[in-house]
């Protein structure tokens, strides 16, 4: 067993991520060399990952608050009200490191912490969703971190039995060295009976619930809190293995325990394991806690204090219980055949003191272990503001039908069918819209009510203006659950970047966030929960800009919900906002014309127009008027439709609706436009509408037929679309051996 | 109809399945913890989807070894219907209350999507108020659901009727052999399927094509 009181070097002190200034910091602190057991706890607690030193400054300016906000960042993960005495809890947190190491158990395990931040706090997950991000397409090592992700998340969330029921999938070559993994859960809970962290009370006991404690995952948020060289591989030990079927017996088991009115306070224990979930509680509670390490259910012989404290073994829980109530809840447990240990008990001294073998092995103040972080203000250069590009610079193609074929299978427009046929989105029997809208909706319960899930994020915008692309993401965000029809609730935003002690790297957060903010405040969309990611580089080189937003909506009545599909032929098809013909950034330019080193400005957003706009398009669908609706975004309007077409197995005819050269009517990605349908009958009064509205409207054209047709282009044929559609994703993970 | 769904350690389709049955048949279906070893009274025992014990060893195995199974079998002995669904299918197929296996997924990976099943035999308890050869929507989700038999068993299934479903129109979404999607004990009292019936109930879901299956059983029993 590795000896508690070793010698502190300053290489040692390196090892465990801390810098001179911050290891000075500690000494200040305790007045004294720390323990072994005291370092590794610093080191757990002062990592970016969970003390977000060099985040925190920024996250405060985003907005957290409203009406309808039961609790805010803080917690394990956001609390929204949605009335009838209802609350929707939810988050969305990074798994980035472990899954480029480990990709099956680094995803899978990524659920499985995300799923029992939700079900901590009192929820029932009834929603899963995961944004991932992969290196292009032919890096040696994609088709395999693909396949191992897509799979671990299946393999946990179908095990457990949460519909995974939607997300996004990206290749960029910056995310070659480093995939991101951002899993998001949402839960339904009583908004009565909502269960937080906070202990309680002198003298209780703190029990250990849950899988027994090995030595797995030892140091894994350290190694997340730091880049990745060509040795990351020897880091695979770091990465924890998940077991979904444990996971499912604690979610039965912790519901049911706080039905019995036992438990005053509960955390999980996530990243740096016992430690961070102790600390929690007692700091938060103004409490200090004892552990006896000897009392700890382990799976292992031979642990250390220093091992136990750092394991980050999953499935596990820690709670303050109420004692009267202490042999119903232990009997709970045995029940679910769950280890259930009372491990130590809340003081009033403030101390964090561990015990093992009847020795003192650390002993800290609990309150500056994680109010005294080291906070950072880290310099940060923003880039200028790029240029719009001109229409002149991007020419046309040759073949307007063979370019939209081009685009429905490009890697990052393709249908994503391959992936979530593997995650079970049907389980519970409550999925409205599944995978493939723009939006999923879950009804709650038996109904009528619903709620609207979508993850959006737009990292080339973010890459070449970070502001703008920081609101681009909120905002269709806010648009995607508009098009199902859902009033949008709030956000949880999982911020993925590259070094901030990297000027321009910080300068590309502090712009995402203040664009974020930006968004949140004109949208009254506030920040509930999230997480941040920072240290995604290989080498020296960061990734894009990843701020990926997770919205959720309320649905009054799912009956009144929108899909993307035509619905049936000789409807008439329009466009709801305007093209004004920005190319910049698009995918035409990016993929089709091959600019992808283009720098100019990624499309501008309007925050009031895409409220007046989007405002207008739910009134429409709350009141019966559309029979689909879809918003634009990758690819514009022509890639729109083409989706809309396919959904529905239903073609169109289209005529361009602006004097701009067709191809930029085509792939221009302006905002805050939808692409609606509705019996021809209804649409003079539905431009009427618009029209008092202040809303722009335009017709496109008119559903029908087997192909797609725009005036002085095409035809195309929806077999040929759906074809090139649904066959790349396929065909390339079928190809080409796994390393 | 009185129904009882048994609840293992891992199952996570008992709440669907329990609400299924009490839309279609206006009683709430009890639940049924499986380290018991006495019955209530029912007229359908049903064994959910699920990952039983993770299904960490062969899907079904260790939940067929379950301290509730004796008296599932006595049960299924004296003519009670049972009814397997999904990892319930792969449980009786283990308990040796259906015979056969259902072995991983010939593409090796999870499948969640809606195919397409046809009545193979529509004079069962599980299939009656179906028309022979009718073709119906219903989802499958699962990892291991490609059925298998030895030669002999599968003649014998075949030539006595006891495949109730099939995959229909190139729907096979596991590669089980002659597109089994689920088959019946020697008696016909109990069945076994890997589609999911319980998840296509209402319009939500699609269609409501499931229904008819759980109608046959109460047209069965009554």
């Amino acid at each position: 067993m590795i000896p508690n009181n070793v010698r502190i070097t300053p290489e040692l002190v390196a090892e465990h991520g801390l810098k001179p200034d911050e290891y000075q910091r500690i000494l200040d602190l305790i007045g004294r060399e720390p323990t072994l057991t005291e370092l590794g706890i610093f080191s757990a607690m002062w990592n970016e990952h969970c003390s977000y030193k060099s985040s925190k400054k920024w996250l405060r300016t985003l907005p957290t608050t409203g009406p309808r906000v039961i609790c805010g960042p803080g917690e394990n993960a956001g609390v929204v009200d949605i009335g009838d005495g209802q609350a929707i809890i939810f988050k969305m947190e990074s798994h980035n490191h472990p899954s480029y190491i480990e990709p099956h158990q680094g995803a899978a395990t990524g659920v499985g912490g995300i799923l029992r931040d939700v079900f901590t706090m009192g929820a029932r997950p009834i929603a899963a969703l995961n944004a991932l991000r992969f290196g292009e397409p032919d890096h040696p090592r994609t088709r395999h971190i693909v396949s191992g992700v897509v799979a671990g998340i299946g393999s946990y969330g179908n095990a457990f039995g949460v519909p995974t029921v939607g997300g996004e999938v990206n290749f960029d070559p910056s995310y070659n060295g480093n995939c991101l993994v951002n899993a998001f859960a949402a839960g339904l809970a009583d908004a009565d009976k909502i269960f937080y962290s906070q202990a309680k009370g002198v003298g209780l006991p703190v029990v250990y619930l849950g899988s027994k404690t090995g030595r797995d995952g030892i140091h894994g948020a350290t190694m997340a809190s730091a880049e990745f060289d060509d040795d990351s591989e020897e880091k695979r030990p770091t990465v924890q293995i998940g077991d979904p079927f444990a996971e499912k017996l604690l979610l039965e088991a912790c519901l049911e325990l706080m039905a019995s009115g036992a438990v005053i306070a509960i955390q999980d224990m996530g990243a740096a394991g016992l430690t961070c979930s102790a600390v929690e509680m007692g700091a938060k509670g103004d409490l200090g806690i004892e552990l006896d390490l000897d009392t700890v259910p382990c799976r292992e012989e031979g642990m250390s204090a220093y091992e136990m404290m750092l394991s980050e073994s999953q499935e596990r829980m820690l709670m303050v219980l109420d004692p009267a109530k202490e042999k119903e809840a232990e009997a709970i447990f045995r029940k679910w055949g769950l280890d259930f240990a009372v491990i130590g008990r809340t003081t009033d001294d403030l101390r964090f003191r561990i015990r093992q073998h009847g020795e003192v092995m650390a002993d800290l103040p609990i309150k500056e272990l994680g109010d005294q972080a080291p906070e950072y203000d880290r310099p940060f250069v923003k880039a200028a503001k790029p240029a719009a590009l001109s229409h002149d610079a991007v020419p046309a193609p040759n073949d307007l039908a063979d370019t939209l074929i081009r685009m429905l299978a490009l890697p990052d427009m393709c249908s994503r069918r391959w992936v979530w046929e593997q995650y079970d989105h049907l389980i519970l029997g409550n999925t409205a819209i599944g995978p493939g809208g723009d939006a999923a909706v879950v009804r709650i319960d038996d109904g009528p009510k619903g709620l609207a899930f979508t993850l959006d994020v737009t990292p080339r915008y973010c890459a070449a203006d970070p502001q703008e692309g920081g609101k681009q993401a909120v905002a269709e965000c806010w648009r995607n659950l508009t098009a199902v029809g859902a009033e949008p609730l709030a956000i949880t935003d999982n911020l993925n970047f590259g070094n901030p002690e990297r000027p321009e790297i910080m300068g590309q957060f502090v712009g995402c966030i203040e664009g974020i903010g930006e968004a949140c405040r004109a949208l009254d969309f506030p920040v509930v929960s999230g997480n941040v990611s920072l240290y995604n580089e290989t080498n020296g080189k960061g990734i894009l800009p990843t701020p990926a937003i997770g919205g959720v909506g309320l649905l009054p009545d799912i009956a009144l919900r929108t899909t993307v599909a035509f619905k049936t032929e000789g409807e008439a098809i329009l466009l709801v906002g305007e093209t004004k013909g920005h190319i910049g950034q698009s995918i035409y330019l990016r993929d089709i014309v091959g600019k992808a080193d283009d720098r100019s400005a990624p499309p501008p957003v309007d925050l009031a127009v895409e409220r007046r706009n989007g405002d207008f398009i739910r009134t429409e669908i709350r009141a019966g008027n559309l029979t689909a609706v879809h918003d634009v975004s990758d690819g514009g309007v022509l890639v729109a439709a083409a989706e809309m077409a396919m959904a529905g197995n239903i073609g169109a005819s289209l005529t361009p609706d602006t004097p701009l050269p067709l191809h930029i009517w085509a792939f221009a990605e302006d905002q805050a436009r939808y692409v609606v349908t509705l019996p021809e009958s209804k649409a003079a009064a539905f431009i009427e509408r618009a029209g008092k509205a202040g809303v722009p409207v335009s017709r496109l054209g008119v559903t029908g037929g087997a192909e797609l047709t725009v005036e002085g282009a095409l035809p195309i044929s929806l077999a040929a679309m759906k074809a090139a559609h649904e066959g790349w994703l396929p065909a390339y993970m079928a190809a080409g051996a796994e390393i | 109809m009185k129904s009882g769904v048994v609840v293992f350690p891992g199952s996570n389709r008992e709440r669907d399945m329990m609400r299924a049955l009490e839309k279609i048949t206006g009683i709430k279906s009890t639940p049924i913890w499986h380290a018991d070893t006495d019955l209530p009274d029912l007229d359908l025992i049903v064994l959910c989807g699920g990952f039983s014990y993770g299904d960490y060893l062969r899907t079904g195995a260790i939940a067929a070894r379950g301290r509730i199974m004796p008296a599932v079998a006595k049960a299924a002995e004296k003519g009670v219907r049972v009814l397997g669904v999904c990892n319930g299918f792969q449980i009786l197929c283990e308990a040796g209350l259906l015979p056969g296996v259902l072995m991983r997924n010939a593409n090796l990976k999870f499948v969640c999507r809606e195919v397409k099943l046809e009545v193979a035999n529509a004079d069962t308890d599980f299939t009656r108020k179906y028309a022979q050869g009718q073709i119906w929507r219903c989802p499958v989700a699962h990892g291991d659901g490609n059925y298998v038999t030895d030669a002999e068993t599968l003649k014998r299934l075949e030539g006595e009727g006891r495949v109730g479903l099939r995959y229909a129109e190139g729907t096979n979404p596991n590669g089980s052999l002659n597109d089994i999607a689920g088959v019946l004990n020697e008696r016909g009292n109990v069945f076994g399927m890997m589609p999911h019936p319980e998840n296509m109930i209402e319009p939500l879901n699609g269609a409501t094509d499931g229904r008819a299956l759980f109608e046959s059983i109460m047209e069965a029993v009554a």
